[in-house]
């Protein structure tokens, strides 16, 4: 393969890759520029939806690679696995903040940070226990249908994996910037106390927050699966980690620059892999995102909060 | 009485802040609220607005009491802020800061006459709509906080030291406006810093000092009280020859 070809490859790479990352980068930053809370249960909220995923999957028959569908039923399926995973993942978040966060609310110090480490390994070990440690076959309907593009090879799956998290982030941005939710949302981010005094429910809004990232760490949870049809116990953390890095790469809190940072952490995790070692990812991505925060502190979009009075 | 306390106590902690104090506001009145830093003037605004609870006494609001309703049910019923220091959504633009101030409101004509009502205060105001409200002036800013508290429709309009940080000019236009908006019919309440100005339209004044009311009265007879020129009017007593 030419170096060219090689670059196209693992931008295709990439993109996947950071598609996810994007999705799960904005439950991050949703729920920390409202709560200024960083929401570690979020790493396995991820993990479970791809296991809730597996299932829905499973439901409809299908099992592994083998069961392949075209047409109709295909979008059929997939729209409703979306569906599900997304209306679960987004309840179950709705839920760890209703029973464990809610009742710490005007509690400052580390105490509701800890309780969502808390969480995470309540759910780690609850699909650790119940599943199983090994990991588990994922059920794959696409067609290998797959393009060549100048000596690169494009798959049906990345192409799915592209339009879907380009239609859920434009219909995040629409809902934050067009609806009375996500207008009351930018508000309570940038003044809570005040929001409140204009009669917006603060709990409503923090809510909101919570079902929307969750639901959408929920559709990451899937395309994980379909991208490497497989899911495990274990996925939760590595891809948490990087999501999370992309979210204060790119400023958190801040939501264009939560999808911008997703992508830019598949590519630098692509092109590390391809032209460095793929072992070394992790180093450079981290390396990367301590260069950053060394010369823009608040992420390449942030800027930094001033103090709420 | 549109507004009434009853002898509230309210604590930020074990600090008493305000010890049973009383107010009483009618319909169609500008009431003020005098004072020097720290005395309880914020704590009062947060007590109406229910961000702060008081520990005890009664605020009764039109009749009823509202000391225990949440902050949205009293936006509900009419009353509203023009918060201190001219906290705007700073990120969101002029417009969107307005709509904000209606978030309990239907969309339509209504909104829409509020809109227009608010544009015709402030031309500024209109000029700017589709800025981002950090990057205005602070005059600009305190007048998008008063349209924004205006497109509420509030029977009761709480101000937060409206002159605060302004250029004299805009003092005069501010003070000006609110003398319009409290004859198109809605009562004002508003804690002020420059008893001057304050004095000049309020029709009665409350002072608060360390958490107290240590004198109420028409703001002509507060003007003569040797007390409030000495402290708040900026004059020195003569003493008698």
């Amino acid at each position: 393969m030419s170096f060219s070809s090689l670059l196209l490859q693992q931008t295709i790479n990439g993109l996947s890759l950071g598609a996810m990352y994007a999705l799960l980068a904005l439950g991050f930053t949703l729920i920390y520029g409202i709560l200024e809370l960083i929401n570690f249960s979020h790493f396995n909220v991820f993990m479970v939806g791809s296991f809730i995923a597996m299932w829905t999957l499973q439901s409809f028959g299908l099992s592994g690679q083998s069961i392949i569908l075209t047409g109709l039923p295909l979008v059929g399926v997939l729209l409703a696995a979306f569906a599900v995973t997304m209306l679960a993942s987004g309840t179950l978040g709705v839920v760890i903040e209703r029973v464990s966060l809610r009742p710490l609310r005007g509690i400052t110090g580390p105490a509701a940070m800890i309780t969502t480490i808390g969480v995470s390994y309540i759910l780690f070990n609850i699909i650790l226990v119940t599943v199983g440690a090994d990991a588990k076959n994922f059920p794959n309907p696409l067609p290998p249908m797959r393009w060549h593009v100048d000596g690169a090879v494009l798959e049906l799956r990345e192409v799915l994996i592209w339009v879907v998290s380009l239609v859920l982030m434009a219909g995040l941005w629409l809902f934050v910037q067009k609806s009375r939710l996500g207008k009351a949302m930018r508000a309570t981010a940038q003044d809570p106390e005040a929001a409140r005094m204009m009669g917006v429910d603060v709990d409503r809004v923090i809510m909101t927050a919570f079902f929307l990232g969750s639901a959408l760490a929920g559709a990451g949870g899937l395309i994980f699966g379909l991208y490497y049809n497989f899911t495990s116990f274990i996925i939760g953390f590595t891809a948490g980690l990087r999501a999370f890095t992309a979210a204060v790469l790119g400023g958190i809190g801040n939501v264009p620059g939560a999808m911008v940072g997703g992508i830019l952490i598949g590519l630098i995790e692509a092109y590390g892999g391809q032209f460095i070692a793929t072992e070394w990812a992790d180093v450079i991505i981290f390396s990367i995102l301590v260069l950053v925060l060394v010369f823009r502190p608040a992420g390449l979009f942030g800027r930094l909060a001033p103090s709420k009075s | 009485m549109l507004l009434e306390f009853n002898d509230i106590d309210t604590y930020y902690g074990d600090l008493h802040v305000l010890k049973k104090v009383n107010y009483s506001i009618e319909a169609g009145e500008i009431v003020s609220l005098l004072g020097g830093n720290a005395c309880g003037k914020s704590t009062t605004m947060k007590t109406i607005m229910g961000v702060v609870r008081p520990a005890r006494g009664t605020v009764i609001f039109d009749g009823q009491p509202i000391e225990k309703l949440p902050t949205s049910e009293r936006v509900k019923r009419g009353i509203a802020p023009v918060l201190e220091a001219r906290r705007l959504f700073p990120r969101m633009t002029v417009f969107e800061n307005l709509e904000m101030g209606a978030y309990l409101r239907k969309r339509g004509a209504e909104f829409d006459q509020d809109l227009d009502r608010v544009y015709s205060l402030f031309p500024r105001v209109k000029e700017r709509r589709n800025q981002v409200a950090g990057t205005l002036s602070g005059g600009e800013q305190q007048m998008v906080a008063m349209g924004r508290a205006l497109m509420a429709r509030p029977r009761l309009l709480c101000m937060d030291e409206p002159s605060m940080g302004l250029s004299p000019i805009f003092v005069d236009q501010v003070f000006d406006i609110i003398q319009q908006i409290n004859k198109q019919g809605t009562t004002i309440f508003m804690v002020e810093q420059n008893a001057n100005m304050a004095l000049s339209i309020a029709h009665r004044a409350y002072v608060l000092q360390t958490g107290q009311v240590v004198l109420s009265g028409s703001a002509a007879e507060l003007r003569r009280n040797p007390m409030i020129r000495e402290a708040y009017l900026g004059e020195m007593q003569v003493p008698a020859a």
